[in-house]
């Protein structure tokens, strides 16, 4: 909006695109308020006439009618100007392309991931707006693979990384928590396509490297299923074997409730399992980065893995300052150690995690495997028990407060 | 006025209310579903297509989209709803409230008008019949189909004008615009182009860009009517109509598109060598271009026409765009150019507006096919490739009217017949184009999958993406 200067209203203005509109008349016979007209070049929105009635949206055999740009109300392109395009204008930060719906791999995944939360997500009252949807399977943005960085210990039984992705120029704004589409390339057995699979942003709204137009991600080779069997990831596998420079198809982004809050003094617990870590990282770096504005609330995690080797961002998180975050690893197969799980661990943190649940600017993350679901749920049930708190009257209350999001594949 | 689904036809035109007239349509329903089933698209009546289907008239309402099986698409019968106050705009009656019914004196005129645009409706069902089984993509497929039951639907429009208005002889050319064939010897269509073959999808793009668009501007002229249930009935088919020139103008775009880019990344222009990288070269493209253009020309018949004066002067056929037009809508005593040969060129002359209608509704024709070929230009000046489309002159490769009795070059010079024998082969597509056009047609029925001649669309039918199953099969 700064660029617009202080006090500009900035509004809508219907347009047509010159380079799909086929000049068939149909949107003008259509007009009941006679808002559009042509010359011999273009088909033309009258700006001062056009009152969105949408009459002429559906009868346009093309699409070339279901554009806008966001304008100053004062200023906006004269039918002269719209005369002369051969292109519409390219769009500015403030268009959101509202597309008929999200591709259905997107929903399906998301429906599952969510179904944790038991009901419909709200984001947190102070979460930024997220744009989503802004590269579609049938235009997908290509970045560039910028660095691919092994997270795991050499020993540890899993591989996973740290995969940067780079924009160049093109828009490709994230929030955290928001996820990404990866179009891996080649077909399947039956010669389809792949899917596209979905992977949760691991770095904060201003980049990986602040200032750029990157983001990471945390991406763990799958060669085995959930039940153990031998199998290949079609995605993690590509993702996991580029190389720095290689082009990536990449659509989205996607997610509007999974978000942290931004107002000062709200406190973010989180609770994750491996790559669950992605979005966790990206809040966490956040906040890091926000320090000296010294805007209070705590940050409390819950992390677990195998083992330390095992842990994605294990080194970077030991190196956090204590003030930032309170950390709590939960390792579950260290020699001579008892199984440590988070839900061991957030009943060990009783005190703490109760007295974030009662305060209202605190907002609750869970992300990792489904099998954690239960057990957090139960270890929470467990808190409130002993702070004679009712989590089954708690938990509505947290997710019609947008505070409490799940995640989990 | 909403479409009533629960009768076997939909309709906006309270058929209820009319028993005789349901019954001999609902009579003329199944015979029109054999036709459809016999005629109509190729070994796909069980696939589930992404169809629009009008579910009212109003704007938000007519475009529905769903998986529909062809068979079971909602015919029906949808007339622009009628405005009270319509006056007739122009000829002799001009001021008088437009017909509801039928004048006597004009009867078999408008009959014959109706069967005529009528016929065309089936035939280009019929032409295009083969091509499912070898279009580029299921995103094309789809939009074959859209075509193919739009057609169908735009039969239904002119046979429930027929049945309502013209008694036993309309019910009669009912049957008989279901019982005629494209390209049958015996029993053929009535205009020559609708018996022409429509072999390939190159074909099919030029014909509903170019053909279709002749749809678009007999419809429009119709559409300014004294006889308010035609003029009614092709308003709405206008609307529809835009679609079909959509897929032609999107269609040769789309084949430019990927012949520019492949000009571009190998750096020839080479039509041999576009051709082995298996794509259309540009010259060839421009041959047929000229056929489509020369042979739909034909269709708007003789530059001098004491027919069209009539029509014109009677209120049964206007001009193009009639109502925005500034002038006395009478035409007596005005005039307008027309060409002639005289000697061994072509000149202009100016002749008697009145007589010189089709000529007009013509011109009105060839400045938005030129339009729309701008449009295509775009594309290799955005590669900077200096090859541009034109259209040939008015008279070049004419079979209809003052030119063809004489060979005309598509620069308007007239010819020997020797030297027509020895050149047209450069200006028209030759056995060996077609035959190339010919072997590039395989089927690509996978979603998001294009034939390597043609370039994908920017975007995709109702805002779906590009990869999307347009079409399913059983």
């Amino acid at each position: 909006m700064t660029t617009q200067g202080e006090g500009t209203e900035l509004v809508r203005q219907h347009l047509i695109d010159p380079e799909i509109c086929i000049r068939c008349n149909t949107c003008e016979e259509m007009c009941p308020i006679d808002a559009i007209t042509h010359d011999g070049r273009n088909y033309v929105v009258k700006f001062d006439v056009c009152d969105w009635c949408n009459d002429c949206i559906a009868p346009c055999p093309t699409g070339a009618i279901d554009n806008f740009r966001t304008v100053a109300k004062e200023r906006p392109f004269t039918l002269q100007d719209q005369y002369g395009w051969d292109t519409l204008p390219p769009a500015g930060e403030l268009e959101v392309e509202t597309p008929a719906e999200l591709p259905e791999d997107v929903a399906r995944i998301t429906q599952v991931a969510t179904a944790g939360q038991g009901g419909t997500a709200r984001p947190p009252w102070s979460a930024a707006h997220p744009y989503v949807n802004l590269h579609t399977l049938a235009r997908p943005a290509i970045a560039t693979v910028a660095g691919n960085y092994r997270l795991t210990a050499e020993d540890a039984s899993s591989d996973i990384r740290h995969i940067v992705l780079d924009f160049g120029t093109t828009a490709f704004p994230v929030l955290e928590g928001q996820s990404i589409g990866i179009l891996p390339p080649g077909t399947d057995a039956a010669g389809k396509p792949h899917h596209l699979r979905l992977y949760s942003v691991a770095s904060p709204r201003n980049g990986e490297r602040p200032g750029y137009n990157n983001l990471s991600l945390t991406v763990k080779r799958v060669d085995e299923d959930h039940e153990g069997a031998p199998v290949r990831g079609v995605c993690s596998n590509y993702l996991c074997d580029l190389g720095k420079g290689e082009k990536v198809q990449v659509v989205g982004p996607y997610g509007t409730t999974f978000l942290m809050p931004n107002h000062p003094g709200s406190s973010i617990l989180m609770v994750c399992t491996g790559t669950g870590s992605a979005p966790m990282r990206a809040m966490t770096e956040r906040r890091r980065r926000r320090m000296a504005l010294r805007e209070g609330g705590e940050l409390m995690l819950f992390f677990g893995a195998r083992a330390p080797g095992e842990l994605p961002y294990f080194g970077p998180l030991m190196r956090l300052p204590k003030e930032l975050i309170d950390i709590n690893f939960a390792f579950s197969r260290v020699p001579d150690k008892p199984k440590r799980y988070v839900q061991d661990l957030i009943r060990e943190r009783s005190d703490a995690v109760a007295r974030l649940l009662r305060d209202e600017n605190s907002y609750v993350y869970i992300c990792g495997l489904k099998g954690m679901e239960r057990g957090v749920d139960e270890a929470l049930r467990d808190v409130c028990r002993a702070h004679a708190m009712d989590w089954d009257a708690l938990l509505p209350a947290l997710r019609e407060q947008g505070r409490y999001h799940v995640e989990t594949y | 006025m909403s479409i009533n689904y629960s009768e076997r036809i939909p309709n906006n035109v309270d058929l209820a209310s009319n028993r005789t007239l349901q019954r001999a349509l609902e009579h003329w329903q199944p015979a029109y579903l054999d036709w459809w089933n016999e005629m109509g698209p190729e070994k796909t009546q069980s696939a589930e297509v992404y169809l629009r289907t009008a579910i009212s008239v109003e704007p938000k309402g007519w475009a529905h989209f769903d998986y529909v099986k062809m068979p079971d698409y909602r015919w029906g019968i949808f007339l622009t709803p009628r405005d009270e106050n319509r006056t007739i705009s122009f000829g002799a009656h001009k001021g008088e409230p437009v017909w509801q019914e039928v004048p006597g004196e004009y009867r078999s005129t408008l009959r014959r008008i109706i069967v005529t645009q009528g016929d065309t409706e089936p035939a280009s069902v019929e032409q295009q019949r083969h091509l499912g089984l070898t279009c580029p993509s299921l995103y094309d497929m789809r939009n074959l189909f859209q075509v193919n039951v739009e057609e169908g639907r735009h039969l239904w429009a002119m046979v429930y004008l027929l049945h309502a208005h013209f008694g036993r002889d309309g019910r009669e050319e009912g049957e008989a615009l279901l019982e005629r064939r494209s390209g049958d010897a015996d029993n053929p269509r009535i205009l020559t182009a609708f018996n022409e073959k429509t072999p390939d999808w190159l074909s099919f793009f030029m014909f509903t860009f170019i053909t279709d668009r002749d749809g678009k501007f007999q419809l429009a002229a119709l559409a300014e009517s004294a006889f308010d249930p035609l003029s009614r009935t092709c308003r709405f088919m206008l609307t529809e109509e835009a679609h079909h020139m959509f897929v032609g103008e999107s269609g040769v775009a789309r084949i430019i598109q990927r012949t520019c880019e492949l000009m571009a990344q190998h750096k020839t222009d080479d039509p041999a060598k576009i051709r082995a990288l298996g794509a259309i070269d540009l010259p060839t493209l421009q041959r047929y271009l000229n056929f489509h253009f020369s042979v739909t020309s034909d269709l708007y018949g003789n530059e001098i026409s004491s027919n069209a004066a009539t029509f014109y002067t009677n209120g049964l056929k206007g001009r193009f765009d009639e109502t925005k037009i500034a002038d006395d809508h009478s035409l007596q005593g005005s005039e307008y150019p027309v060409l002639d040969v005289v000697g061994d060129r072509v000149v202009g002359r100016h002749a008697p507006a009145l007589s010189t209608l089709n000529e007009r509704l013509r011109d009105d024709w060839v400045a938005d096919v030129a339009a729309g070929v701008a449009r295509w230009n775009r594309v290799p000046e955005k590669h900077g490739i200096p090859f541009r489309f034109t259209l040939p002159h008015k008279g070049f490769h004419r079979r209809i009217g003052l030119f063809a009795e004489y060979h005309v070059s598509p620069q308007g010079e007239l010819m020997s017949e020797a030297d027509w024998t020895h050149r047209h082969g450069e200006w028209l597509p030759t056995a060996e184009d077609r035959a190339f056009v010919h072997s590039l047609m395989g089927r690509v029925a996978e979603p998001g999958k294009f034939a390597n001649w043609i370039a994908p669309p920017s975007v995709g039918i109702n805002k779906q993406p590009v990869n999307f199953e347009y079409v399913r099969f059983s």
